[in-house]
């Protein structure tokens, strides 16, 4: 019952050999096989868990709002209705943008989402011409201007004239401020 | 009767000795309120755990009637909790026990807290906590979004409009959430198997570790 430890240092050296032991050469097989199977499992799944990010987005389309002549200096509130594609459902739901004219007669339509946090905002219910946010009284100019509470000014659709009408489009960072 | 079976398994099986190791030790004198009645805040932790238990078969229960998807899900919350024997009941214990969960898990961090327990050498269960509260969180936000009432579409609205507000990844992470461009369809099928299957799972496999720390370091001392 020799010890194979004594052995190797004093009748036996072992052999030298290149390159890799049986051991390595095994536990890199495994090592290998077993991280292929891990990735041929997880990168599907991976893959279909990030599929909204990385999905093509549909590009905007102009849409018929109002007849040009309709537009006042004052804020006014126009509905509207988007087609939406929302995983397998689609509809046509409302939309509504604060549409006005500024002193040189320029078209500008906002969205009436408060950049607070979210809520619906409304022109002048404090009668005091600032559009106002019912829920943390965020307030902001004409033009979307945050004056109170809100870090950043409404957003704003996309607009052009045609043939009399009023078109909105993707909505915007607000240029105006 | 009982105690026949349990012998036949035992025999076949020395089940004993794993049962003993669970659940024989000693509940030392300074975290046992029968001896001093301070010693109550040491209940919050297992408080904790008991409320996870309500929450976890309640929230198994819940899923017999509710369906995740737009058009149903509202129907189906009114249905179990109007229609359905003990509805209300059941979907009171999900909600209610929603928010104290919350309460005792702040509770018992407070104890850790202030008896330094977190000290060496138990900072790992600290961490461990800490990624338990986070999951808590979690899991009541992607619970509140599930019933499809105003309160919920808004609530969820304003959560992920805070996750956006992250520098430059922010929109990312908008978007994974919600699943698509908006809060719809497919936010709410996202946040029910999140609900439901990935935060229960990470909070199982983190409880264990919890449970396993504790065991293998005691509690900790008096003060
Ligand atoms: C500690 C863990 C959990 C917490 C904190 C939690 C939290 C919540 C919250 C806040 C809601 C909204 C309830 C309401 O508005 O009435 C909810 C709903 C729901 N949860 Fe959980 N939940 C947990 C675990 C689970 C588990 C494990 C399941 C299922 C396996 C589950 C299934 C559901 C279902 C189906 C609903 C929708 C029904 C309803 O709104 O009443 N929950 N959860
Ligand atoms: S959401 Fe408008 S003020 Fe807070």
């Amino acid at each position: 019952m020799s010890n194979h430890e004594h052995h190797e240092n004093t009748a036996h050296k072992p052999v030298k050999r290149s390159g890799m032991s049986r051991r390595q050469f095994l536990s890199y097989t495994l090592g290998g096989a077993g991280a292929f199977m891990a990735a041929g499992m997880s990168l599907p799944m991976i893959r279909f868990a990030v599929d909204p990010i990385l999905k093509k987005k549909a590009g905007g389309t102009w849409i018929k709002v109002v007849e040009e002549n309709k537009i006042t200096n004052d804020p006014q509130e126009f509905k509207f209705n988007i087609h939406q594609v929302d995983g397998w459902y689609v509809s046509d739901p409302e939309l509504s943008a604060w549409i006005s004219k500024d002193s040189s007669g320029n078209f500008f339509a906002l969205s009436p989402v408060c950049k607070h946090l979210g809520c619906t905002i409304s022109w002048n219910t404090e009668k005091n011409n600032e559009y106002v946010c019912p829920c943390h009284n965020a307030h902001y100019t004409k033009d979307g201007k945050n004056l109170t509470v809100a870090p950043k000014p409404l957003d704003e659709y996309e607009l052009k004239i045609d043939k009399g009408w009023v078109y909105l489009g993707p909505i915007k960072a607000n240029t105006r401020v | 009767m009982l105690k026949g079976v349990y012998n036949w398994i035992d025999e076949r099986l020395d089940i004993t000795p794993m049962w003993r190791d669970v659940a024989d030790h000693e509940v030392p004198e300074h975290v046992n309120p029968a001896h001093h009645f301070s010693a109550f805040v040491y209940c919050f932790g297992g408080l904790t755990f008991f409320i996870t238990v309500i929450q976890i078969l309640s929230g198994m229960f819940l899923t017999m009637y509710f369906v995740p998807d737009i058009i149903n899900a509202y129907k189906s919350v009114d249905y179990l909790q109007h229609k359905v024997a003990f509805g209300g009941i059941v979907r009171g214990m999900h909600h209610w026990g929603a928010s104290l969960v919350i309460v005792m898990m702040f509770l018992h961090t407070l104890r850790v807290f202030f008896t330094g327990s977190y000290k060496a050498p138990r900072e790992m269960n600290w961490v461990v906590g800490m990624l338990i509260f986070f999951i808590m969180l979690g899991l009541g936000f992607t619970g509140y979004l599930l019933p499809w009432d105003n309160k919920a579409y808004f609530a969820t609205k304003v959560g992920i409009q805070i996750a956006e507000s992250v520098p430059y990844i922010g929109v990312y992470i908008k978007e994974l959430m919600q699943g698509g461009e908006i809060v719809g369809a497919e936010t709410l099928t996202r946040f029910f198997a999140i609900h439901v299957f990935f935060l229960p799972g990470a909070l199982l496999a983190l409880l264990a570790a919890h449970f396993f720390m504790i065991r293998k370091q005691g509690i900790s001392g008096p003060l």
